[in-house]
């Protein structure tokens, strides 16, 4: 089971309790589909992603960034349980979505550089620490079921 | 593969960062040391503690290599090729460290220029820190 120290807790719900879900999301998943390309693979039927001012403006990954970003509450409120609570959606992208586990890792690195260009000075390397120890149990999670 | 406008705007980008280099490169570096402990492994000589002169001034070093193989990506191996000896023989540090260090300086990056840093200059940035890990292990083996 992860350990989570008080200041990784308080700092990670910080972080979600000031995050612009309607912002954030959709740049985090644009950004991931510009700087990663191979990523739009799983996207074919998301209309125009033929340059990065297409993806950026592209209504269906603005909807899908800010579904993946609330699809994060959930370890959030279990934190001393994210493993289990990601169980069926990680059955879900193995089996019927067959995405490369290592995508994640390319979105959460994604998401980590959005939050800390709108926090600017304040995250800090503690928080970082803070915010990527959750992404890769999240990740982790996500990746665990695939057989 | 870097296309020409690519390579104008990394240029550019490091440019400005050049005055900055000693709190861009000691920033990244503390944010490598928190976030992923083992690094620091390579640095138990050194005094890494924030704003310590070692960390401030090996930052600045480090930054500096990377603006100055900006100016022109096409001559990366003549550029780094002492420093490619030096990593290779004498420091040998794992190269998956590299990988560390550019996600950290794209975290600083971010934290620095807030908006600019856009995705497109981000996925530019990425690439060029690829390239340059990779010219830097060209000798280990």
């Amino acid at each position: 089971m992860v350990e989570w120290t008080d200041f990784e807790r308080a700092t990670i719900q910080d972080i979600f309790s000031k995050m612009d879900y309607e912002a954030v999301g959709p740049a985090a998943l644009s950004r991931c589909l510009v700087v990663y390309p191979w990523t739009q693979r799983y996207f074919g039927n998301f209309g125009n992603l033929y340059n990065a001012a297409a993806i950026i403006e592209n209504p269906m990954v603005a909807k899908h960034g800010i579904t993946i970003l609330h699809g994060l509450d959930r370890a959030l409120k279990n934190m001393d349980n994210i493993k289990e609570t990601y169980a069926e959606l990680s059955v879900l992208h193995s089996e019927k979505l067959h995405v490369d586990p290592d995508n994640f890792r390319l979105l959460a690195d994604c998401l980590t550089i959005v939050v800390a260009a709108r926090w600017g000075k304040a995250f800090t390397g503690d928080v970082q620490a803070a915010f990527q120890k959750f992404l890769t149990v999240v990740v982790f999670s996500l990746g665990r079921q695939y057989h | 593969m870097l296309s020409e406008k690519e390579k104008k705007l990394i240029a550019e980008i490091l440019e400005r960062l050049t005055p900055v280099a000693e709190d861009i490169g000691s920033d990244a570096l503390l944010r490598m040391f928190v976030t992923f402990p083992g690094s620091k492994t390579y640095f138990s000589h050194l005094d890494i503690s924030p704003r310590s002169a070692h960390l401030l001034s090996h930052g600045k070093k480090i930054v500096l290599a990377i603006a100055e193989g900006a100016k022109d990506i096409s001559q990366l191996t003549v550029t780094l090729a002492p420093l490619q000896t030096l990593h290779a023989y004498q420091l040998r540090i794992d190269p998956g460290n590299f990988k560390l260090f550019s996600h950290c300086m794209l975290v600083t990056l971010a934290c620095h220029m807030g908006d600019d840093f856009t995705p497109v200059a981000h996925a530019a940035i990425d690439k060029y820190l690829s390239a340059f890990a990779a010219v830097l292990a060209e000798k280990y083996r």
